[in-house]
């Protein structure tokens, strides 16, 4: 992993992007863990949350078996970011108001950005992780 | 131009793995280089070794190994969505005190630390996945 060959001069723009519900499928736990492990490598991190994957920003998530699910809780991970310095977080607007979803609902400090503005943001990165 | 793979997903399953296994065909029939591959989520299940497929279909496993040992390629399995998913090489099933293992020839199992790692040095990073 530390691998000397390394080159450490290189800082380039990381882009995870994730789209899917957090307790459905396991993308969204395992996309967190390539994020915690990236952070070790001092690159430049962001976050996008799209579709159903705005869901895991979501507050006041019950994962007991008594609610349904019975999966662990990870959600206070994304609270966690800002200690890794992963603090550009992304979510997409349109997602958010067709869940009827606003900042409040919301974990974590987020910028709210339009279609544009998150295919611009997307275009400026030199490797997208899709989720 | 120098690329790095990633697949997220199972073979069979899905088509992204033999997407994955098309493209990274291609581009070596090319000349480009493949930095390595890296196997995530679903896609670990690429590197086991006792899948039997019927005799008609193609063998998505055997198909990777081949091309390892011809192009000299780094197939590599992350070891968390692995152990997650019951793929061990013969280390960690020693160490898990396993009865056996099921990696197949040409894959390693690593952490995701190369998969960064890939991002970094290759010039794109391809994902193949739902």
């Amino acid at each position: 992993m530390e691998d000397e060959m390394m080159d450490e001069e290189v800082i380039k723009k990381f882009l995870y992007v994730n789209r899917k519900a957090p307790y459905g499928t396991v993308y969204a736990l395992e996309s967190l863990e390539v994020v915690l492990i990236g952070a070790a490598f001092d690159q430049d991190v962001s976050l996008a949350f799209i579709d159903d994957g705005v869901y895991q920003l979501k507050k006041d998530q019950n994962t007991s078996v008594d609610a349904g699910a019975g999966m662990k809780n990870f959600s206070k991970t994304y609270r966690a970011l800002e200690a890794y310095d992963v603090e550009k977080l992304y979510v997409d607007k349109k997602s958010m108001d067709e869940r009827g979803l606003s900042v409040d609902d919301l974990l974590v400090d987020v910028e709210i950005l339009d279609e544009a503005k998150m295919a611009e943001m997307m275009g400026q990165q030199d490797v997208v992780l899709s989720f | 131009m120098k690329f790095g793979i990633l697949v997220n997903e199972g073979p069979y399953q899905h088509q992204a793995s033999d997407s994955a296994y098309q493209f990274t065909k291609a581009a070596l029939e090319k000349g480009h280089e493949i930095f390595r591959v890296f196997f995530y989520h679903d896609g670990v299940n690429n590197a086991t070794r006792l899948t039997v497929p019927p005799r008609d279909d193609r063998n998505i496993v055997d198909r990777w190994s081949e091309l390892a040992k011809q192009h000299n390629l780094d197939l590599v399995v992350c070891i968390a969505a692995a152990q997650r998913r019951g793929l061990l090489d013969e280390n960690e099933a020693k160490r898990q005190g396993k009865d056996a293992n099921n990696i197949a020839e040409g894959f390693r199992i690593s952490g995701l630390g190369q998969l960064i790692e890939a991002g970094i040095q290759s010039e794109r990073l391809v994902v193949f996945g739902d």
